[in-house]
């Protein structure tokens, strides 16, 4: 943890976002709270602001990803940057370029901004120390996913007005999500109490450290919760040993409405997407009137946009109005 | 040519000596220990007081990357390094390209360490042929072409079956299995100690029980089947107590730990330093824990050697992603003085059970020459500089490869001089007095 006061942050500290757990709790508000004004831009007739006018982004995805590069895309133009995107499969990394060198020669460009997603944990904190643009991490390996966390938090405090002493449950393939760790670091820091559960298979051994109650019984984790927030099960998994079948890993960890029943009355029903109907999430539950997962899709937007313009955009505060 | 080391405190735990003495060099050889020599024609090296003299430490794991991996070491560089480290002699795993699994690559080794080498080289040779673990080695050839040892090292040997076959078969020529103990399935694409630093950092984790089950599996097979076994970089606190009790029992086991594993645990991946792939290596770096555990090794005597495990690699090689870049650190230059400011000037062994677990064990282990300054031996001597005041700095490295985490470190311990077969191959030009050792 850095040097932290009571007092609200005006801007961030460092040039980069590489993961919640680089970030103070009154810069993880701040996020919240200028996402708040970045919400209502997309509300208007001319969804567009002149904040990052001049200022550069470079989507580099070398993941596949809709859902994510999209929202940074839609928040980019919302906010008049000039954007671009790069898939990996048509840059020369195909060709054997290191990502070194990669970043190098975008940075010659003089972006901004660079917006990566790569399947290597700790490769935006490889890309910050050799870039002088600021970084903003879509999601490193089974590291971190910050944005996520963040729209997540936000869709939270939209529907339960806080987050402090929320019992939020997280389920599912804990072992290989970064939207897991992302998540308990940030619930943690904004005084959560988060119960992540799954299968012993796919729990990070030495996880409990960071504050969250780790169990393998559904019931526990989603008795009272306010929040249930599913994580995807990738479907490759059973051949890692890691469960028998989807089938059985439906039998014992698939989210139903009788199982929703466990929690609180109001509780509400969060999935970060792709979500595999039958498998962690029952189509009922997916869709009933307390699911708030499209809302989370719709603030991912926001919340990026807030990100991209505290990082590129704030020195000059020439404002979203 | 003669020369008297006159007046320095001698340690040579082998004869029980630690004391101020001399040191007689003959055409190579020690001529005379003992206090008060007679000067005789001998040419005389008064010792700059503070200076240690010691048999020659022998780096008993080191990779020196030729044939094959020129870019990254070669013998002529990684016994330099080693000189520089203060050691005389270094014993060479065998994953070079071609991997070191038949005489004529040993002969070529040897040829080239005696063409460029500054400090002997033991090579050794493979256990299974291109180290893959399916056929044995011509071991009784290597054995002849001069190699001292069998490994697979950077594999375990995974089959049980190999693993007793290598022990039966090397053990009639007198020869240790050294075995880098690690059950591949648990592995599996680990890159770091599974525990609380992995988790948080996303990083597919390494446990300790795939070091464990290996390490038990290994004493088992030499307790019912004979020969020697020796783990490489033993790692984790679970490994040492299955190697302390197989000695109890009597089971003909030894093993080493390294420097970095010794000073270093999983969390320095986290903080300023995180995702340095410097401290990427294979054991990884474990937890606290494992660390105090193999210091205590150290000092109760159930750890046998030091070894560096010097594994050089080019700067690009590393300069990649995390899981992308390959295992290992340069270890030679930075050994010395890691363990005499952390473990002895801390007060956890002496300098003379340093000196067994770098130079009287190591030859013991492997069968070599050194470990003592008895009369007759090759006057092979390590001068230890304690109070020397080091800061490690990569780029004055003799080793080609940069790679090591521990780049400005200021450590209290250094080399003065190595010496091999009586010529100075080393002076350290910033000890004070040490350049009275130089030979022409």
């Amino acid at each position: 943890m850095h040097g932290e006061s009571d007092a609200p942050a005006t801007r961030l500290r460092g040039k980069d976002l590489l993961g919640i757990a680089e970030l103070s709790r009154e810069e993880i508000l701040l996020i919240l709270d200028t996402a708040v004004a970045m919400k209502e831009v997309g509300t208007r007739p001319i969804k567009k602001v002149p904040a990052l006018r001049g200022k550069t982004v470079i989507n580099l995805f070398f993941e596949p990803s809709t859902r994510t590069r999209t929202s940074f895309e839609i928040a980019e133009k919302r906010l008049s940057a000039d954007s671009l995107n790069i898939a990996a499969t048509t840059s020369s990394v195909v060709k054997g370029e290191t990502l070194a060198d990669t970043a190098m020669n975008l940075e010659a460009m003089a972006p901004d901004l660079l917006v990566m997603r790569h399947s290597s944990s700790g490769s935006c904190h490889f890309l910050s120390r050799i870039c002088r643009a600021g970084i903003i991490n879509a999601g490193d390996g089974m590291h971190e996913h910050p944005t996520q966390a963040l729209l997540d938090a936000f869709t939270i405090r939209e529907h339960k007005g806080r987050i402090e002493g929320l019992k939020i449950a997280i389920l599912g393939d804990l072992l290989h999500s970064r939207v897991l760790r992302s998540n308990v670091l940030l619930l943690a820091k904004l005084g959560a109490e988060v119960w992540i559960c799954g299968p012993p298979t796919l729990i990070p051994i030495g996880f409990e450290r960071l504050g969250a109650h780790v169990t393998s019984s559904i019931a526990r984790a989603l008795d009272g919760a306010d929040a249930i927030m599913m994580l995807r099960i990738q479907l490759e998994r059973m051949q890692g040993g890691f469960f028998p079948s989807l089938r059985e890993y439906f039998t014992v960890f698939g989210m139903t409405p009788e199982r929703v029943r466990l929690a609180r009355p109001d509780v509400i029903i969060m999935h970060p997407g792709p979500m595999n109907r039958g498998v962690e999430i029952a189509s009922e539950v997916a869709d009933a009137p307390n699911s708030v997962i499209l809302d989370q899709v719709a603030n991912g937007v926001a919340v990026r946009m807030a990100v991209l313009y505290l990082l590129a955009g704030g020195a000059e505060h020439d404002a979203i109005a | 040519m003669t020369r008297l080391l006159k007046g320095g405190r001698v340690i040579d735990p082998a004869q029980g000596l630690d004391g101020a003495c001399d040191v007689l060099i003959e055409n190579g050889r020690i001529a005379a220990v003992g206090r008060g020599l007679a000067t005789g024609t001998a040419a005389v090296v008064e010792v700059p007081h503070g200076l240690v003299i010691c048999p020659g430490f022998i780096d008993m794991h080191v990779h020196l990357r030729e044939p094959g991996q020129e870019h990254k070491e070669t013998i002529e560089t990684g016994t330099a390094a080693a000189a520089a480290g203060g050691f005389t002699a270094v014993a060479c795993m065998p994953n070079t390209a071609p991997i070191n699994d038949n005489a004529s690559v040993t002969r070529f080794i040897r040829d080239r360490a005696a063409e460029s080498g500054v400090v002997r080289v033991y090579p050794i040779g493979a256990v299974t042929k291109g180290s893959k673990g399916e056929q044995l080695a011509e071991i009784g050839e290597l054995n002849q072409a001069g190699c001292v040892a069998v490994s697979d090292d950077g594999r375990p040997v995974a089959s049980a079956m190999m693993m007793r076959r290598a022990l039966e078969y090397a053990g009639m020529f007198g020869m240790p299995v050294i075995d880098h103990c690690e059950e591949p399935t648990l592995k599996g694409e680990g890159v770091a100690h599974e525990g609380h630093v992995a988790a948080v950092l996303g990083l597919r984790g390494i446990p300790a029980a795939a070091e464990d089950v290996m390490v038990e599996r290994d004493v088992v097979l030499a307790e019912a089947f004979g020969g020697r076994v020796h783990i490489a970089h033993l790692s984790t606190r679970g490994a040492l107590r299955a190697v302390r009790a197989a000695k109890a029992r009597g089971v003909r086991v030894t093993c080493e730990v390294t420097p970095h594993h010794l000073v270093l645990c999983d969390d320095a991946l986290m903080g300023p330093k995180s995702y340095d792939t410097n401290l990427k290596m294979n054991p990884p770096l474990r937890e606290a824990a494992d660390r105090d555990a193999l210091v205590g090794g150290l000092a109760d005597g159930s750890v046998d050697a030091i070894a560096t495990d010097h594994a050089p690699h080019h700067a690009d090689e590393k300069h990649v992603e995390f899981d992308r870049a390959p295992f290992g650190i340069a270890g030679l230059e930075t050994a010395v003085s890691l363990l005499v400011d952390r473990v002895v000037h801390a007060g956890v062994i002496t300098l003379a059970r340093l000196v067994e677990l770098w130079s009287v064990n190591p030859a013991r282990i492997l069968q070599v020459p050194g470990g003592t300054l008895a009369v007759g031996a090759q006057a092979d001597l390590t001068i230890l500089a304690p109070d020397l005041a080091v800061t490690v700095t990569p780029d004055r490295f003799r080793s080609k490869a940069r790679n090591t985490p521990f780049g400005g470190w200021t450590l209290r311990g250094g080399v003065a001089a190595t010496i091999v077969g009586g010529r100075a191959v080393y002076v350290n030009p910033e000890a004070p007095g040490a350049g009275a050792f130089a030979t022409e």
